[in-house]
């Protein structure tokens, strides 16, 4: 039964969570911001922290009953998609880029963690694991990829170039897409699992970016580089169609959420900020009057909280669908659309009207405006989830709507 | 307990409001909206859903316990998928029926409950908006004030919907700065009620000012008597009743040209093939979840006895200013076609816009 009110475990945990940033985190905001490249020594505190964990195996008797889909009663379940969003956005609420440094929690590790076989979790589950998806040469057509895996005997040979790959230094391993079958399109792309070390595997250089500062950001060649051959993530054969690829692409259900949900934390950094400007000087905010009769900085305040409101649900609703086993390719990617652009725009406005403050780096304001961008770019682009939404509502396929 | 999925029991309501809304709304919402004229069949069909009276004890004529919030909130917005003018008028008598249940003395609630909860839909009312610029729904002009045991009403309103076939309206008045609210009968010689105004929107819902010199009212024609109302409640009430609205609205529009787009053929390919189309459409597609989402957060609230003034707030700011953006890119969608009124985009992109202008239309 449709119950959108936040349980209050869950606002307990996110209080915890949040305290835990501001605590940790927004301490060395500012630092790691300025030093950029260099590892925030202080998050090994969270090295052995249980954060992406190895899904607790099911219990066979529970999984042996037919499961009563969601949407009818009882069903839902409150699971750990979700608990994830909600700590995203509360560490993101201290520090995106810092978030995204955590050890051992890379989108390599979530590849791994939705993909990966019993053994291969066993073997490379306490490493930090990054992913490497683009090109010089194919950014959001992810399925031109150039990079080639070529079986010889019981190794796989790499040879290509990775760039924007990130925690591209701090990370002890990396999953690599690359075509075992360049005429095959899209079908011929795998992700293989490269540790850091292996030789012909050589991080080339990183990154200096707009923001998200504390996070590396860097590129890899691959030079004959030979990794066993049960290091391939998921099957080796090239299936016919796009069936295969349609299956790589299935962690972003879970990951753009995850970023819709980093979206929101800097957004609602940005807000609180603002809010904590107005009532410096007085303005009582009491969710009552016409916002035509409130000054214009009030009414753009609580525009953008109902906004952050919109970011929030659209982005728990596409979690919760995971949890509960529902399709969500159309629903996550509706919620990074949405809460990366806005959180883009929120930050912009929020420095805006905050001014001197707004735009000085005394305070963070700046550096969030910096820091939501690329909510906007990272794991598809805001137009490659308008494209993926069209496609979904229009039912139409990516040759009739390129 | 965070749950995003409907209910076996909230399913068959929507889809039973959704039945009729197609046999009775969709076919006939041009027709109603050119003529200015709701067939009284169809307001007597959907008041037999029982739409009003869900949650009236059947002591008073209700249907006893049950019409939650949530699943208001989901019967208005298939009501007004179909038309945003039905849907107020149909669940009108809500307006009038929901405040007296909640605050209501037993007196009150025997006097006038039974009178309106009966097997015929019968017109009463609530009048809140005013006709000036700034208007404010929380800062009344509209006053009462205290005079021989009993309350004397002054000041303007206007949108007050069937205000001219309704035997009770119930004026929002603002009594030593708190608003109020106060039952008129619509006889009362100090209650003018003038002709069908002609709006932006809303075409087939008849609407009037309601002018109040002097008038009189005994103490007993206060909601709640000495003890009063909680206004601010109703309102949050009936602000997510118009984000229900919203929602329907915009999903008629979404659901139009994301048909429409498909057969349209220009450049000798359907335009939903070219991305700044696609893109409108897919705006829309999550806009519209977010309005729903917005909507359904501030009745889960209600429905769990919070408060949900910040959340109803919200939720109607947002509906506001959404539903225009929607509706815009509706009418966009096809083009010159848009803007004639032989499709129903246009008359969608008038009615969003009261979303954000208008108070109290609907309440969950
Ligand atoms: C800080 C940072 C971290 C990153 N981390 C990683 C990582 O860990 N692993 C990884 O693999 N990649 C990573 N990326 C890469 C990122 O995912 C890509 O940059 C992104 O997908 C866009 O690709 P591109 O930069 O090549 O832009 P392009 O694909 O060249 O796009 C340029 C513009 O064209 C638009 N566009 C492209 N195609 C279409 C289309 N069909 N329709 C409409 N518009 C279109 C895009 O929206 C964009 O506006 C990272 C990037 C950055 C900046």
């Amino acid at each position: 039964m449709i119950d959108l009110n936040m349980p209050e475990k869950v606002e307990t945990m996110q209080n915890n969570m949040k305290n835990l940033a501001r605590s940790m985190f927004r301490p060395i905001s500012r630092k790691y911001d300025e030093a950029e490249h260099e590892y925030p020594k202080e998050l090994d505190f969270f090295r052995n922290l249980p954060i992406m964990n190895k899904p607790k195996k099911k219990d066979p008797a529970k999984t042996a009953a037919p499961k009563k889909p969601a949407g009818e009663d009882g069903g839902a379940k409150l699971g750990a998609n979700l608990g994830l969003i909600f700590s995203t956005e509360a560490l993101c609420w201290g520090d995106a880029a810092l978030l995204l440094s955590l050890p051992n929690a890379g989108l390599g590790n979530a590849a791994l963690l939705a993909v990966g076989t019993d053994e291969q979790i066993e073997r490379f589950g306490k490493k930090w694991i990054a992913m490497a998806i683009t090109e010089p040469q194919s950014g959001s057509d992810s399925g031109s990829i150039s990079t080639t895996a070529v079986l010889e005997g019981d190794e796989w040979v790499l040879n290509g170039e990775k760039i924007f790959v990130t925690c591209a230094e701090r990370s002890d391993a990396v999953v690599v897409w690359a075509t075992v079958d360049k005429a095959a399109g899209k079908a011929g792309v795998k992700s293989f699992l490269v540790e850091k070390g292996t030789p012909g595997f050589k991080l080339e250089k990183l990154e200096h970016k707009l923001g998200i500062r504390a996070s590396d950001t860097g590129t890899f060649l691959l030079n004959n580089c030979r990794i066993p051959k049960n290091n391939i993530l998921g099957s080796a054969e090239v299936k016919q169609g796009t069936e295969g690829f349609k299956g790589v692409m299935k962690t972003f259900d879970n990951t753009r959420p995850l970023v819709a949900a980093m979206a929101n934390g800097i957004a609602s950094a940005a807000i609180d900020f603002l809010k904590e400007q107005l009532e410096k000087t007085g303005a009582k905010l009491d969710y009552k009057k016409n916002v035509h009769n409130l000054d214009s900085v009030e009414k753009a305040y609580y525009r953008m909280e109902a906004e952050l409101e919109a970011m929030r649900l659209l982005t728990w609703r596409a979690a919760w669908m995971a949890d509960n086993q529902l399709s969500n390719n159309l629903e996550a990617s509706m919620s990074k659309a949405k809460a990366g652009r806005m959180a883009t725009l929120i930050t912009q406005e929020v420095c805006d009207i905050c001014g001197p403050v707004g735009y000085s780096r005394k305070y963070l304001a700046e550096k969030w405006m910096r820091d939501s961008k690329i909510m906007d770019i990272f794991e598809g682009t805001g137009q490659i989830q308008h494209l993926i939404v069209a496609r979904n509502v229009l039912k139409l396929n990516s040759s009739e709507l390129r | 307990m965070l749950d995003f999925s409907i209910s076996k029991e909230q399913k068959m309501i929507k889809n039973e409001i959704a039945k009729l809304v197609k046999d009775l709304v969709v076919d006939n919402a041009h027709e109603m909206d050119e003529t200015g004229e709701i067939q009284p069949e169809t307001l007597q069909s959907i008041w037999e859903m029982g739409v009003s009276t869900a949650g009236v004890p059947e002591e008073f004529g209700g249907m006893g316990p049950g019409g939650s919030p949530v699943d208001t909130a989901l019967i208005l917005e298939e009501l007004a998928c179909g038309d945003m003018a039905v849907a107020v008028a149909a669940t009108l008598p809500s307006l009038f029926i929901q405040p007296l249940l909640q605050f209501g003395t037993p007196e009150q609630q025997k006097k006038y409950l039974p009178m309106y909860c009966g097997e015929k839909y019968k017109p009463c009312t609530l009048a809140v908006n005013e006709p000036h610029f700034r208007f404010d729904a929380v800062d009344l002009k509209t006053t009462a004030t205290r005079n021989n045991g009993g309350y004397v009403l002054n000041g303007e309103k206007c949108f007050v919907p069937l205000a001219r076939k309704a035997e009770h309206i119930m004026v929002a008045a603002s009594l030593e700065g708190k608003s109020q609210l106060f039952i008129v009968e619509s006889g009362n010689p100090g209650m003018h009620i003038g002709e069908r105004e002609k709006n932006l929107g809303l075409y087939s819902l008849e609407s009037s000012e309601v002018k109040l010199t002097d008038c009189q009212v005994a103490d007993d024609d206060r909601l709640g008597e000495e003890n009063g109302c909680d206004y601010d409640r109703i309102l949050q009430r009936t602000r997510i009743g118009l984000c229900a609205m919203a929602t329907g609205v915009c999903r008629a529009s979404f659901e139009f040209v994301r048909k429409y787009a498909k057969e349209r053929v220009q450049f000798g390919e359907p335009i939903a093939h070219r991305q700044s189309v696609a893109f409108m459409i897919a705006e829309m597609a999550y806009e519209v979840d977010a309005i729903r989402l917005l909507t359904w957060k501030a009745a889960s609230r209600l429905a769990a006895g919070l408060d949900a003034g910040r959340e109803s707030y919200l939720a109607k700011l947002y509906a506001g200013e959404k539903a225009m953006k929607i509706c815009d890119y509706g009418v966009q969608v096809l083009g010159g076609h848009g803007y004639v009124r032989d499709y129903p985009v246009e008359r969608y992109y008038r009615n969003s816009r009261g979303i954000s202008i208008l108070e109290a239309m609907a309440i969950v």
